[in-house]
């Protein structure tokens, strides 16, 4: 069973974006490294802003994050996330990944305890039809 | 002065309500009605009109608005890109280099919305960029979204939850001397403030601005028309749109901003490239109008527009000093969008253009020059700066 309802939204990638998405289904974490230059970005993107190149490498993601930022949503915007009220968005980055931050859910935790710089390890969601969905746990 | 430089003659604006007051009339027509309002204000007719700008998805098409306008001969129809009410005045800004070129002679900039007959902003939408990397995470709203700044804003700097309400109470002071804002009657307490129920932490629900129903115009023509018009000339002493490196997917979709501007609105190279256009300087601004969606970036904004330093903006407020009474720079004398109504930082400009002709409700002595931001936190992000002739 999922972390949320399945009327939850779910990944809906444009062609740009597909790669991440077919990685994360073999619940795999992958960003996108510039095969010239090697700088990594997310949400993906079809060139490097930095040397316009378009070859793309998927450099996979450590386990291990640290939170950048949160907020604790209170306020249900879509039915489906009602059940789950409060529940922890947060914007997580990776030590060893320069430049790119990830949006996820901290789960598992008290939405009180959750602070920035909390290490944070990655678990896979299953939800369905053959998809996967990075979050994080305390 | 060149007679071609861009003045703010005339305003106009349908009555505000909350979201879905608006039943009887289409958007599409209230809009046009605010676009009439703002041109006979000016003095002028219809036909004197031959440009059109607007910004965020307008849904009021420029070209059927020249048919329902009437007008003779359309010379500028402009949209900004972007969401939310970043290009606001961008809007504005593209409306004075359609006149200062000399592109078109008198451009109506608009701004229509009835959350009731379209989508309510806080809500899930699946149309938004990169909707695939927050839909399925619940990261749904905008409230949600810019409480991530706003969080992080706060872990930095001395900014906390008394600072946030003083934005907020501030505007429903003014709103409760605005006959037109939507919370006019309706006063606002600290403790009422703090026992606002959670939307976002650490936004509470007066840290938001209104959703509403509303229409608002302005008409901008070259300073050389202006001069035989029936109103004070208000000249757009510098209006510009834009952004920073990677905030196009921004908050919205993403958060890879730079980690040195993650906690801002993304105006800080916007703000001086403003003044400096302006030729004027923070110490010059009478009056301000920040776009409130939610209370935290307008103390980001306090901060980058110059007012004060950074991480300085909660000392800032706490002083009194955006009130309207004590205040060395009163902000959002209409009540903003936080209480006077959500019309994506259209009303403010009009509120901006009234405290120079001397006709707000919350009045600030002799204000000659006022900054007007667009939507803050997003891209593009925007500014002007109205100056009293």
């Amino acid at each position: 069973m999922s972390y949320f309802p399945d009327d939850m939204p779910r990944p809906e990638p444009t062609m740009d974006e597909a790669g991440f998405w077919e990685f994360c289904k073999d619940r795999s974490l992958r960003f996108q490294a510039c095969t010239s230059c090697g700088t990594l970005r997310h949400p993906p993107l079809p060139m490097c802003p930095h040397c316009q190149s378009c070859g793309i490498d998927w450099k996979e993601a450590p386990p291990d994050a640290e939170v950048y930022s949160y907020t604790v949503v209170r306020h249900a915007s879509h039915p489906a996330v009602t059940p789950r009220l409060p529940y922890v968005v947060a914007v997580v980055e990776f030590p060893a990944l320069p430049g790119v931050r990830l949006i996820t859910n901290i789960t598992d935790i008290d939405p009180g305890a959750v602070r920035i710089g909390l290490p944070v390890k990655l678990w896979w969601d299953d939800i369905g039809e053959g998809m996967h969905v990075p979050r994080f746990r305390a | 002065m060149t007679r071609r430089k861009a003045c703010l003659v005339g305003v106009g604006q349908s009555e505000f309500t909350r979201w879905g007051g608006i039943k009887d009339r289409s958007q599409f027509q209230i809009t046009a009605q605010a676009i009439v309002s703002a041109i006979r204000d000016a003095g002028m007719q219809p036909a004197d009109v031959d440009g059109l700008a607007s910004f965020s998805d307008d849904a009021n098409s420029a070209p059927l608005m020249a048919v329902a306008l009437g007008l003779p001969k359309l010379r500028w129809s402009s949209m900004v890109w972007g969401g939310g009410g970043g290009g606001s005045m961008g809007g504005l800004a593209q409306a004075c280099a359609a006149v200062e070129s000399g592109q078109a002679e008198a451009v109506a900039v608009y701004r229509g919305l009835c959350q009731g007959q379209g989508r309510r902003f806080g809500k899930f939408s699946a149309v938004r960029p990169g909707a695939s990397f927050v839909n399925p995470f619940g990261l749904f709203s905008p409230p949600s979204m810019l409480a991530l700044l706003v969080r992080r804003f706060m872990h930095l700097y001395p900014i906390t939850e008394l600072h946030l309400a003083e934005v907020a109470l501030n505007a429903r002071a003014n709103a409760n001397r605005n006959p037109n804002a939507v919370m006019h009657d309706k006063p606002l307490t600290l403790e009422q403030y703090l026992d606002g129920r959670w939307i976002a932490e650490p936004l509470r629900l007066y840290d938001c601005c209104l959703e509403t129903d509303g229409a608002c115009a302005v008409v901008v023509t070259t300073r050389e028309r202006a001069a035989d018009l029936q109103q004070p000339v208000i000249e757009v002493l510098s209006s510009i749109h834009g952004g920073g490196p990677q905030w196009g997917h921004g908050p919205l979709a993403s958060h890879n901003m730079p980690d040195a501007d993650y906690a801002s609105t993304n105006g800080r190279g916007l703000a001086r490239d403003l003044y400096a256009a302006a030729g004027v300087a923070p110490a010059d601004i009478d009056v301000a109008q920040i776009y409130d969606h939610f209370s935290g970036l307008v103390l980001m904004a306090l901060e980058e527009y110059g007012f004060c330093g950074r991480g300085e903006s909660g000392a800032f407020v706490e002083s009194g000093a955006i009130r309207r009474d004590s205040g060395k720079l009163p902000i959002n004398t209409s009540g903003g969008q936080l209480s006077e109504a959500y019309v994506h930082g259209m009303n403010l400009l009009i509120e901006g253009v009234r405290q120079l002709r001397g006709t707000s409700t919350s009045q600030v002595p002799d204000a000659r020059v006022c900054l007007v931001t667009g939507g803050l936190g997003v891209s593009p992000t925007s500014a002007a700066i109205l100056g009293r002739v």
